[in-house]
């Protein structure tokens, strides 16, 4: 257990991706069988447990603690698992300390009434660091910034393999993952991977440079697609199996029954997870009230109905179709679908290319209908095989210009890791009248990339120069009409928000441009982008 | 009046005028101050931290200071004082506040070195008595390599040193970026975030503090490796300590002195709150020291 709260405390405060990735590759190669394997589906959401839940915590520490010593802790540190990780009081000569294999084990096969001693019996044989791993892993809330990807991407970084690799392998697996280990470590099989039900890999595209690169390629070898704005899933039908896998090879069926529901045939689909409302696409805030959910009510599903809109076709029956050429795939793709038949699955369809200067037409001037929510297209090669991971030169992605507007500078706070000596985060706002008729700023959003190295010495001497008011790691800067800082924001779209003062999001905001010349006042007004808003759905 | 080390260490922090008149005292020593007995005994916070212990008419009343009761390398350690009341600070007076063996933390700051051998490994600590403990406890773990210091720790290590306190090979900073790699620098908690930091490679942000049990002050801080170290008693040695000393009237002056108030009420003793002016929860382990 104290290799894995070391772990645990050590990702939970660390920024960088590269270091996250280090501390989970050491684990797997210091710590051994099953508990490394252990880790690894913790850290993936792999394990959750029924009957640990946070009132038995709760009560396990009232019999320990002052009820009022309690509280006064509670209140100070904020979080209630930390709080019984620091105030258990230790007691000397207690128990070993239970390997996280013990734990899993014990848990799995306690019955309801056992869980409250099991837990009092490890809290008083683990230190601090100890108890707060353990009611992280038995309550399954771990939060400490490691995507199931990032850990895969250790796991491969570990083994040598290419993180495809593991993503395929992994769903024909169980924890602890005691044969993909042994592999990873040179001293077994590849596992196999014929399981029904598994994630393949996804294929991704390259952005194209329209200056360089699209010049050289020849328009006939192409077909172009919309690009949906929704999310790229897999849906995988196989046997008594159906899963609906994000592109990460994330397990979200349980969020979507009502397209698990539809998912009638045998076979493979890649496609874009969207809203699909009588055959017309919703906008990506709609999408968003089905993301990132546990569950979904009815109400909910009614409301905003998902479905799925088919780009390609893996596997046909218990044949992988992933070496044929997309051309062929594709004629497949429109007879499976066409036989399925459902209002959550629909088919992406193709846009035939003139010439280079035609789509670049149709992309600044989308057709009526769903093509105006789109993001630009794809360009796909019509003798591609679907390849893993991102190949060079099969597909490519042709995003459609971002949006800019003026905005004023701040507010600016510290970043993490490399950057913490920097203020790094940039909150910008737009001008807008108040009750008053004041001309005044309100916030439109937050950016913290777009800018060089060199930008960023220069952003963060502004804001330490011009700074009117501190908050913790957040500092006000000047921004008056009179002075300020214009930043060029580029984004990728706007939603209604309710979160917002301004009433609006954006997405994927940006710095494109640091505008040293312009004067704060010249800045866009609140009006700009309200015209630009999408229209949300019902 | 203070111990001659306070003395030299003030003389050192604020010039030899620090004071129109001085009396050095060294620990144990009585004087009588108009007809009050006075003797210093050793906190065991930092070098030279002293306890006042006052006696007439047959009651002694002693003043912890910022205490604290495990061994330090750099300074003499606690000495409990019998009295009929005894006033305790209670900086870490919660119970979520137990700081963990010195070696633990210490030997977290090792296996980072060891993990990530090309990163700089900037160690936050204060700069009386926490900087010169951690190049210590460094030592007595086995690191015999160089040590890098903030030019503002300079001054406090000559003092230090010339007490006795082998601080082994350090140096200011200086030199280029790669020089860094692997090694560890110690500076006044404000220089981590500061533009001073840039010149390191990629630096792990360490802080050695005892509020660095708590995650919520960890994020704040934007500290990746938090050292839980404290120069303060933490709870258990606040309440052994009281338990031990077992005097008539307990006093509690800055921290949390409500919860060690509860505390040594269900313990069956008699506890007021001072309620002193002018100290806030964190004064007495600065979080921000002023650099410059």
């Amino acid at each position: 257990m104290k290799a894995f709260a070391e772990l645990l405390d050590r990702l939970s405060l660390t920024a960088s991706r590269n270091a996250k990735l280090r501390l989970i590759r050491d684990h797997l190669a210091s710590v051994p069988d099953p508990d490394r394997g252990w880790a690894l589906a913790a850290l993936t959401g792999g394990l959750t447990f029924k009957e640990a839940k946070a009132n038995i915590i709760r009560r396990v520490v009232e019999e320990r603690v002052d009820a009022e010593l309690f509280r006064m802790s509670y209140d100070y540190v904020g979080d209630l698992a930390e709080t019984v990780a620091l105030i258990w009081p230790t007691l000397h000569g207690a128990n070993r300390e239970p390997e996280v294999s013990e734990v899993i084990e014990a848990l799995t096969h306690a019955k309801r009434g056992e869980v409250y001693g099991l837990i009092e019996n490890w809290l008083d044989a683990l230190d601090a660091d100890g108890r707060w791993a353990l009611l992280k892993l038995v309550t399954g809330a771990l939060r400490v910034g490691v995507s199931a990807r990032l850990a895969w991407q250790a796991a491969a970084d570990y083994g040598g393999v290419d993180v495809a690799d593991i993503q395929e392998v992994w769903h024909g697996q169980e924890p602890p993952y005691v044969d993909m280990l042994a592999w990873l470590d040179g001293k077994g099989e590849r596992p196999q991977v014929e399981a029904h039900g598994r994630f393949r890999p996804v294929m991704l595209a390259h952005p194209i440079d329209e200056t360089t690169e699209m010049p050289r390629l020849n328009p006939v070898d192409f077909v172009a697609e919309w690009k949906w704005d929704g999310i790229r899933i897999q849906a995988v039908a196989e046997g008594d199996i159906r899963r609906l896998y994000s592109r990460t090879g994330e397990d979200i069926s349980h969020a979507f029954p009502d397209v698990v529901e539809a998912m009638d045939f045998h076979g493979v689909i890649d496609g874009e997870l969207i809203v699909l409302r009588d055959g017309q696409m919703g906008s990506f805030s709609d999408l968003q009230q089905r993301l990132n959910r546990k569950t979904v009510d009815a109400k909910r599903m009614a409301a905003y109905p998902a479905g799925i809109r088919a780009y390609d076709l893996l596997a046909e029956g218990d044949e992988d179709t992933r070496p044929l050429p997309f051309s062929e795939r594709r004629a497949r793709l429109e007879a499976f679908v066409a036989a399925i038949q459902s209002p959550h699955l629909d088919l992406s369809p193709l846009v035939q290319i003139e010439g280079w200067e035609e789509l670049a037409e149709l992309r600044a001037n989308p057709p009526e209908g769903d093509a105006r929510l789109a993001e630009g297209f794809m360009l796909k090669r019509h003798d591609s095989i679907y390849e893993a991971g991102r190949p060079k030169g099969p597909w490519f992605k042709w995003k459609r210009d971002p949006m800019l507007v003026d905005a004023v500078l701040m507010y600016a706070q510290r970043g993490h890791g490399k950057r913490s000596s920097f203020y790094s985060d940039f909150t910008f706002g737009v001008w807008t009248t108040d009750e008053v008729g004041q001309r005044v700023l309100t916030p439109v959003g937050k950016a913290y990339f777009g800018f060089t190295d060199e930008e960023l010495k220069q952003l963060d001497k502004f804001v330490r120069n011009n700074t009117t008011d501190r908050f913790g790691p957040v500092r006000a800067v000047t921004a008056t009409p009179e002075f300020g800082l214009v930043l060029e924001i580029a984004f990728e779209g706007l939603q209604r928000s309710t979160r917002h003062k301004s009433g609006i999001a954006m997405r994927f905001p940006r710095i494109n441009r640091i505008r040293w010349d312009k004067p704060a006042g010249e800045a866009d007004e609140l009006g700009v982008l309200e015209g630009i808003l999408i229209p949300t759905g019902t | 009046m203070a111990t001659p080390e306070t003395l030299a260490i003030m003389a050192v922090r604020y010039g030899s005028d620090f004071a129109q008149t001085a009396q050095s005292l060294e620990y144990g020593k009585r004087v009588n101050v108009n007809g009050v007995e006075v003797s210093l005994h050793p906190a065991g916070h930092v070098l030279g931290s002293a306890q006042v212990a006052a006696r007439t008419k047959g009651i002694t009343i002693t003043a912890s200071g910022d205490y604290k009761r495990r061994r330090d390398p750099t300074c003499t350690g606690f000495e409990p004082v019998p009295s009929d009341v005894f006033i305790t600070e209670a900086t870490f007076g919660l119970p979520v506040f137990r700081h963990p063996p010195d070696s633990h933390e210490i030997g977290k700051l090792i296996h980072s070195l060891q993990q990530f051998p090309e990163r700089a490994h900037l160690v936050g600590a204060y700069a009386l008595g926490k900087a010169q403990r951690v190049m210590m406890l460094l030592r007595e773990a086995g690191y015999d390599e160089t040590i890098y210091v903030h030019g503002a720790l300079e001054k406090l290590n000559r003092l230090y040193e010339s007490f006795g306190v082998d601080l082994g090979p350090w140096q200011t900073v200086s030199g280029v970026k790669s020089d860094f790699a692997g090694k560890v620098i110690i500076a006044p908690p404000s220089a981590i975030a500061d533009r001073w930091s840039r010149r390191f490679p990629d630096p792990v942000s360490a802080f050695a503090s005892g509020w660095m049990s708590v995650r919520a002050r960890v994020r704040q801080r934007g500290v990746e490796l938090p050292i839980i170290l404290s120069d303060h008693a933490d709870w258990d040695e606040l309440t052994d300590t009281l338990t031990e000393l077992n005097p008539t009237e307990v006093w509690i002056t800055h921290g949390r002195d409500d919860a060690l108030s509860r505390w040594a009420q269900l313990n069956g003793m008699t506890a007021r709150a001072l309620h002193l002016v002018g100290y806030d929860e964190e004064d007495d382990e600065p979080i921000e020291e002023a650099i410059e």
